[in-house]
């Protein structure tokens, strides 16, 4: 296979991995974001205290979270139907996509909004501000950076599950890749993909690190920025740790 | 200015229950300095995050400018739009300052400013003005990570102030800052209080707080207060922990036969050559043991621990005569007799 015999396949797999990835990352966040802060205000002495939605909520996002996402692929189909009316293209792919990144992405702003100090939630009641005015004004701001961070590993988890979504005809780099390069034995052309996804999960991962450090740092706040979640999630924040000592 | 009557707080965490608030009547006077002082887990915090509903008396009532916050927190654990209203109202500052990391000195004092939907020009004019208020006009560029736990200290006060409250709870706000800055900080709250007519409500387990800067005073012990009332008030009660706290007086007893006596001059008293007296016309010799003399709100204070030969019996006479010069005595290893005088 000639460059230029490639070059048009790569391209367009670019494009329709980059759609199935923008749009199921927008969707996770849209919908992460309140159920991950629904899981903190939720809980045992929380704002909005509710011990039986907290469950519910608890629940769901674990089953999603631990599903095996082939497995969930092929549990949406009928969902996926239903929703853009039929199971193959970019569009199909989106749906399993999305919704298995909502709990992925819920779970990481849970933890990333649990850190935020008690005691700035406790200054903002005493100046007479409610539940929506801490979570806009406090919660979501001062948890920003890890945010950010969070967007950052789910944007990388979904390129992954993106090439198994494409596989099942969503098309983009992971199909390219299993077509030509498994089933046709187009060697180079694999190894191509291989290398534009090393760079673009390198490249987000960068633009990623970098925003968050760059707001972490626009505070003036001492202590490593947060990065990705998955690996730093057990370690303390020993800035965190002194501040409670 | 704030009233309790009858607040308890009873925390109950699995099946465990800690009785932090044990029937607490505290009475704070317009425009005074009010210190809350007693050991960790005295229920001081409890006391003050009680008094603007940060946390839910179990029972008991507060009101605070004449209005019954208890009544206006309804059931639910969150708080309800009136609720809310009077809480702006109400300052509050921190031992750990509290300040919003993402925002800088002057988005933190405005944001109490927000909550009340004040418009934004409005708004900066105001946090400019209560940052040169609180003497950090260069800071408000600032973040406040970039500053001094001073200088947190003086946001968070100037954040307190940005609602226009009457009233300014402290838990512990100096607690976190070392001798030099808590000293600025509590003449900036002196100053306040005067300049504003704040009344202030502070939580401290520093003696040298309360000396400083407060009018009235406050011991709390397992949820309780056990001792109330004016410094000078408190200075006049005989056997009073927080009079001997704030005044502390050192020397021991030289010998058995000898009656040692806290003798303690306020007011027009303090002028007098008193001891010199009393050796004179009983011809004996005293010694004096310890003597500290201290301002507190505007009044000199003195106390002196002095030593008469003799047991107790044999000193009947002299001690009444230092009474009688409107000075307050205290036989120190002499409770009993004391008490019984005391209910003559
Ligand atoms: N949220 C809570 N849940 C359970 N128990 C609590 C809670 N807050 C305080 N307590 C308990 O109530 C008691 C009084 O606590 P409080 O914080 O009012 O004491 P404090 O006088 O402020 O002490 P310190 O000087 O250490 O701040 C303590 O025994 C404490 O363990
Ligand atoms: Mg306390």
């Amino acid at each position: 296979m000639t460059w230029s015999e490639m070059q048009p396949l790569l391209s367009q797999a670019c494009s329709e991995t980059f759609d199935m990835v923008l749009w199921s990352t927008l969707i996770a966040v849209v919908v992460g974001l309140p159920l991950g802060l629904l899981l903190v205000l939720t809980d045992r002495g929380g704002l909005l205290q509710n011990v039986v939605a907290n469950k519910v909520i608890g629940q769901i996002v674990n089953v999603g979270r631990s599903l095996p996402f082939i497995i969930l692929m092929v549990a949406l189909m009928s969902f996926t139907r239903w929703v853009t009316g039929t199971t193959i293209g970019t569009a199909a792919a989106v749906v399993p996509l999305a919704i298995g990144g909502i709990p992925f992405f819920a779970r990481l702003v849970e933890t990333a909004v649990r850190e935020v100090d008690g005691g700035l939630v406790e200054a903002v009641q005493s100046m007479g501000g409610n539940t929506w005015t801490i979570v806009r004004k406090v919660l979501v701001p001062e948890s920003l950076p890890s945010l950010i961070a969070s967007t950052t590993t789910t944007v990388i988890a979904l390129i992954g599950y993106s090439a198994m979504a494409g596989t099942v005809g969503g098309g983009g780099l992971g199909d390219l890749a299993v077509r030509y390069g498994y089933q046709r034995f187009e060697t180079e052309l694999m190894w191509i993909t291989v290398a534009i996804l090393a760079v673009v999960i390198s490249l987000i991962q960068f633009a990623g690190d970098f925003a968050a450090r760059a707001l972490h740092r626009r505070g003036g706040r001492s202590g490593p920025a947060p990065r990705l979640r998955f690996l730093k999630a057990a370690e303390p924040d020993p800035a965190e740790a002194g501040k409670a000592a | 200015m704030i009233t309790t009557s009858g607040l308890t707080k009873v925390y109950r965490s699995r099946g465990r229950e800690v009785t932090a608030l044990d029937g607490v009547d505290l009475h704070v006077r317009e425009g005074e300095v009010y210190g809350v002082i007693g050991q960790s887990g005295a229920g001081k915090s409890s006391l003050i995050r009680c008094v603007n509903l940060l946390e839910r008396p179990t029972s008991g009532t507060v009101t605070v400018a004449g209005q019954d916050l208890t009544a206006l927190a309804g059931r639910g654990p969150r708080a309800g739009k009136e609720l809310r209203q009077a809480r702006s109202r109400i300052g509050m500052v921190f031992q750990h300052f509290n300040l919003l990391s993402s925002r800088t000195v002057q988005d933190n004092v405005e944001l109490p400013l927000e909550i009340l939907g004040v418009s934004g020009k409005e708004r900066s004019r105001k946090a400019l003005a209560l940052l040169d208020l609180v003497g950090l006009a260069d800071k408000a560029k600032s973040y406040p990570a970039q500053l001094s736990g001073g200088q947190k200290q003086r946001v968070g006060i100037a954040r307190a102030l940005a609602g226009d409250p009457k009233v300014l709870l402290s838990d512990e706000a100096t607690s976190a800052l070392d001798p030099e800055t808590t000293r600025s900080i509590l003449q900036l709250l002196r100053d306040l209080n005067q300049q504003l007519g704040l009344t202030v409500l502070l939580i401290t387990h520093e003696m040298d707080v309360v000396k400083s800067v407060c009018d009235s005073a406050a011991l709390m012990e397992k949820g309780r207060i056990v001792e109330s009332g004016t410094v000078s008030e408190l200075l006049a009660t005989p056997g009073s922990e927080l009079a001997a706290a704030l005044f502390p007086l050192s020397g021991e007893r030289t010998g058995a036969e000898r009656t040692v006596v806290d003798v303690t001059f306020h007011g027009e008293a303090a002028t007098r050559p008193v001891i010199s007296q009393l050796s004179r016309t009983y011809n004996i010799d005293i010694s004096i043991l310890g003597a500290a003399i201290d301002t507190v709100g505007g009044l000199q204070i003195g106390r002196m621990r002095i030593e008469l030969p003799g047991r107790y019996e044999d000193n009947v006479v002299p001690i009444g005569f230092l009474r009688e010069q409107g000075l307050q005595i205290d036989v120190v290893g002499q409770e009993a007799v004391l008490v019984k005088e005391g209910a003559k």
